[in-house]
């Protein structure tokens, strides 16, 4: 399993009339290999799709260097830029980007036509493409007939029908309604186990990555926050804003003193919790909100009672007051505490992070305008 | 306005009748209007090219069809506008993708610049280059031929190609502008998807570019191609030196020689008809080419379209756009003005020759002021007048939709299709007496109702655009308010289309105010508008006089563009 998309101190700077300078994206270090599904997730404005078309080649870099299978393509040292053209790629737009002058089967043997792949050949490969995203009997359709779904699909058609090694895929599902977006994940990976291709998966919508990647990367203000497994972004979140943005989240600003734990303003009571080593005066205390256990009073626990309870469909969720902060708890529908009824809240295993920063919150805010 | 209706039971039901009652009074008034201003006028010439004194007589239709001067006349009219179109598209495209796609520096400014063409009055720019180029006199002629000892003249703007190419200088932004607009609207995705699937830059541009913006290139073609078949001004001015006629210009020729006799606007009636004909035929012919393809091309997020590095040509092609920009608009400028102060037109441009005298002539003589209050209360008034008639015709085909309202559509735009000195001559014949004895022949009125005709279409399609985008729940939720129709009407549709409204003013007050073709054969002694005025001079040969009326003319253009361009920014239109 080789690497086949390298990414070296990748950083590109955008100078905007109305904002200054941007970092877009800073000092980007990845590797991805062979085979993969690698999701770029953020929020808008992080830099996920700008590292994107970096590696498409729509965008030159400021510092850094790319290599696709081996091949630099990339490189502002040596001033070296492949075209897009030339870098062998799939590519899967968030609007599709299907030609409306093309009916589907000249959409999708367009990139063959380009290469002057001999006439029986073109038939034989752009059947085959259309075959595998069924799209069969649409041959003579035009886009512009065509539902979003099936657009979606003729671009995927014609990302494959070159064969190429390496798939970007820009925000495919976003412009599809909840159910197709689901069906058309499953196409997606049934098509890479088939053709067994990498791919690069850019989203803002968490649980899609979730998914469908095999690694992700979580990326915010144009920097890497964390790479690794779904599995464990979930569960080792690195810090407040990767355990946010994945999942469900609910935190307490606390204070530590004399080998204490308390909710922030609040010495009366303190929180059952192990202290880090590395702990500092004022930190953040992060858990999902179903991973905290109610109980009555008598149990022992953090002592409270229940502000707010709403019913939602698979769950009850409480607010319940820890010092003047509200914890945000769910339990399955059998745990059943009234509105105002006392009780202990228990936080099992939570994870320990700096306190705020708001310096961070004004930039990301900056960001978004942008 | 009707009063308030007040929120009773009943609210609905009478409202509802009212509303019914508005609604057709509203229709009537359209049809009968659009009667007036277009049916009539055209019915009439129909009626006297091919009726004299109440009998079918087709003798005078095919005398003048078969008129070696006419049959010479249509081939010219063909000849220019076939070329004037492909090489405009071309240009128009061109310069399009240049500033569009490519990453030419000082865009902004140049696209800014690019919109003087447009503005330029074409005779006015046909009047600059006789100055120049003209077969016997021209200026630069002489000064080439002195330069390299020539024998004859070099170049002879007065010839079928001098008129092609002025009016590609000037129409080009038809095109130019329609394909621009295109691109920036184009989703830049479809491009780049080419990129990926292997196509070179140039491979992109032949093969995703230009056929997604073929419905624009079409409709700017089109736009040249009507406007160029029906143009008078060029050809008469730099045509007649050399008895080069197109169909506009012979019919103003043959009245001219009748001295306005009805003869002769009978006869002038019969070639109007085989100027329609052309006309209808490249209409059609247009239809086909468009219908075949119009797609939705405006999608996805919107983003900057990857610009093209032009690299080691950049330079050379922004020289190229600045020197087309510097002769189409510059040179001609400055040979109107420098003409403007010559003692008498032939002498050397020198400073000795400069004067202001001309100005003092121009404004002496009594015509001058009076051609300036014409066209101002000319332009003034039809802008008006057809944003709202425009207004009322827009919202009874969009929203009352009446049985026929394809008709009242059609009817609206037919002017549109229809050259204006046919135009004009369906107005004398229909305003000279004939009908209801009312008689406006020579008055200023004539000219207002010509201009009411030809700028019609401009307004309602502005208006209509506006009015699709103001979805009919709010005038409903108006209404649930407990508006009345009219208030509803009143305080949401039109605040809403207001801005429209305002740039429809101004499509119609700018070339209004710089009109020659319709004008030409309408004006009487007091009625010269300002266009015909400056015809008028240089016809006489007081081509000093003419180029000083122009420099003061293309001043007041000026002035009234940055009033419109400030007026617009702030509001901002539809």
């Amino acid at each position: 399993m080789g690497d086949q998309i390298v990414l070296n101190h990748v950083t590109k700077r955008f100078t905007t009339k109305t904002l200054g300078d941007i970092v877009a994206v800073d000092d980007f270090n990845l590797s991805v290999h062979e085979g993969e599904c690698f999701s770029f997730l953020g929020p808008s404005g992080c830099g996920k799709s700008t590292t994107l078309r970096m590696i498409a080649g729509f965008e030159d870099l400021t510092e850094g260097e790319i290599e696709l299978c081996g091949r630099l393509v990339s490189s502002s040292k040596k001033n070296l830029y492949v075209p897009p053209e030339e870098r062998g790629l799939g590519m899967v737009f968030q609007a599709f980007a299907v030609w409306p002058h093309m009916n589907v089967f000249e959409n999708v043997a367009f990139p063959l036509r380009i290469q002057k792949v001999n006439k029986t050949d073109i038939v034989k490969r752009v059947n085959e493409a259309l075959h595998h995203t069924s799209l069969t009997g649409l041959e003579k359709v035009f886009p512009g007939d065509l539902s979003g779904g099936q657009q979606q699909r003729i671009a995927l058609a014609r990302a494959i029908v070159t064969n190429p090694k390496v798939m970007l895929l820009d925000e495919p599902l976003s412009n599809l309604d909840p159910k197709l977006r689901e069906t058309m994940r499953f196409e997606i990976k049934a098509l890479q186990r088939k053709f067994n291709f990498t791919i690069i998966f850019v989203t803002h919508d968490q649980s899609e990555a979730m998914a469908i990647s095999d690694r992700m990367m979580v990326c915010d203000m144009g920097r890497i926050m964390q790479i690794d497994t779904p599995e464990n972004l979930y569960n080792k979140p690195c810090n407040r804003f990767v355990h946010n943005f994945l999942g469900e989240s609910t935190f307490i600003n606390v204070v530590i003193k004399d080998g204490k734990v308390y909710p922030k303003g609040h010495t009366e009571q303190a929180l059952d919790l192990r202290i880090p080593d590395d702990a500092a005066d004022e930190m953040v205390v992060a858990t999902r909100p179903n991973e905290i256990a109610l109980t009555g009073p008598s149990v022992g626990g953090y002592k409270t009672h229940v502000e707010k309870r709403i019913f939602l469909t698979d769950r009850t969720e409480y607010l319940v007051p820890v010092g003047d902060q509200l914890l945000k708890v769910q339990t399955p529908h059998r745990v059943a505490f009234a509105q105002g009824e006392a009780c202990s809240v228990h936080l099992v295993d939570p994870m320990w992070y700096p306190a705020d920063d708001e310096a961070a919150d004004k930039e990301r805010a900056r960001r978004q305008l942008f | 306005m009707s009063g308030y209706g007040g929120v009773s039971a009943d609210l609905a039901a009478v409202e509802g009748r009212k509303h019914m009652n508005m609604d057709k009074v509203m229709t009537v008034i359209c049809f009968i209007l659009l009667l007036i201003i277009v049916v009539i006028p055209i019915f009439m010439i129909i009626y006297n090219a091919f009726f004299y004194e109440g009998k079918l007589e087709i003798k005078l239709f095919t005398e003048q069809l078969t008129e070696p001067n006419n049959l010479a006349a249509m081939w010219n009219t063909l000849k220019i506008a076939v070329f004037t179109t492909i090489f405009g598209t071309i240009m128009g495209v061109f310069y399009a993708w240049l500033l569009g796609r490519s990453d030419i520096p000082a865009k902004g400014l140049m696209r800014a610049l690019f919109n003087i063409p447009y503005m330029f009055p074409p005779f006015l720019g046909a009047m600059a280059w006789d100055m120049m180029f003209n077969g016997r006199s021209g200026y630069i002629n002489k000064l080439l031929r002195e330069l390299f000892h020539l024998k004859a003249m070099p170049i002879n703007i007065n010839s079928v190609w001098g008129i092609v190419f002025v009016e590609v200088s000037y129409y080009f932004p038809f095109v130019f502008m329609q394909v621009v607009s295109a691109l920036e609207r184009m989703d830049p995705t479809l491009e780049e998807s080419a990129r990926i699937a292997g196509a070179r830059q140039r491979q992109v541009i032949w093969k995703i570019t230009l056929p997604l913006v073929k419905p624009a290139i079409s409709a700017g073609a089109l736009l040249i191609l009507t406007t160029s078949l029906a143009h008078f001004g060029v050809p008469a001015i730099l045509g007649y030196a050399k008895r080069i006629y197109t169909l506009p210009t012979r019919i103003y020729e043959v009245i001219y020689n009748s001295g306005g006799s009805f003869d002769g606007i009978r006869q002038g009636a019969a070639i109007s008809v085989m100027l329609v004909v052309v006309v209808s035929l490249a209409l059609i012919l247009q239809n086909r080419i468009l219908a075949s393809g119009s797609y939705d091309i405006i999608k996805g997020k919107s983003m900057r379209p990857t610009l093209i590095k032009l690299r080691g040509a950049k330079i050379p092609l922004l020289l190229l756009a600045i020197l087309t920009l510097v002769m189409i608009v510059i040179v001609p400028l400055v040979m109107i003005v420098l003409i403007s102060f010559l003692k008498a037109y032939g002498l050397p441009l020198k400073l000795e020759n400069f004067t202001f005298a001309q100005y003092q002539k121009v404004f002496a003589a009594n015509g001058t002021m009076a051609s300036i209050r014409n066209s101002l209360f000319l332009s003034i008034s039809a802008g008006i007048i057809c944003m709202f008639l425009g207004t009322l015709i827009a919202y009874v085909v969009q929203k009352i939709k009446p049985r026929g309202s394809g008709v009242l559509e059609v009817l609206s735009m037919l002017p549109y299709a229809i050259p204006g000195t046919v135009l004009s001559i369906g107005v004398i014949l229909a305003w000279s007496g004939r009908i209801a004895g009312i008689n406006l022949y020579n008055t200023i009125w004539i000219i207002l109702v010509a201009y009411l005709a030809r700028y019609l279409s401009f307004s309602m399609k502005t208006s209509s655009a506006a009015l699709l985008q103001v979805h009919s729940s709010l005038e409903e939720a108006a209404r649930v308010c407990g508006a009345s129709h009219t208030e509803s009407l009143a305080d949401v549709t039109l605040p809403l289309i207001r801005p429209a409204m305002v740039s429809g003013f101004f499509l119609i007050f700018l070339p209004a105010m710089r009109e020659v073709t319709t004008s030409i054969l309408l004006y009487g002694p007091y009625t010269r508008t300002l266009g015909v005025q400056i015809y008028s001079l240089r016809d006489a040969g007081m081509i000093p006089q003419a180029a000083a009326l122009a420099t003061v003319a293309i001043g007041i253009i000026i002035i009234l563009n940055t009033i419109v361009t400030k007026i617009t920014k702030d509001k901002k239109g539809v």
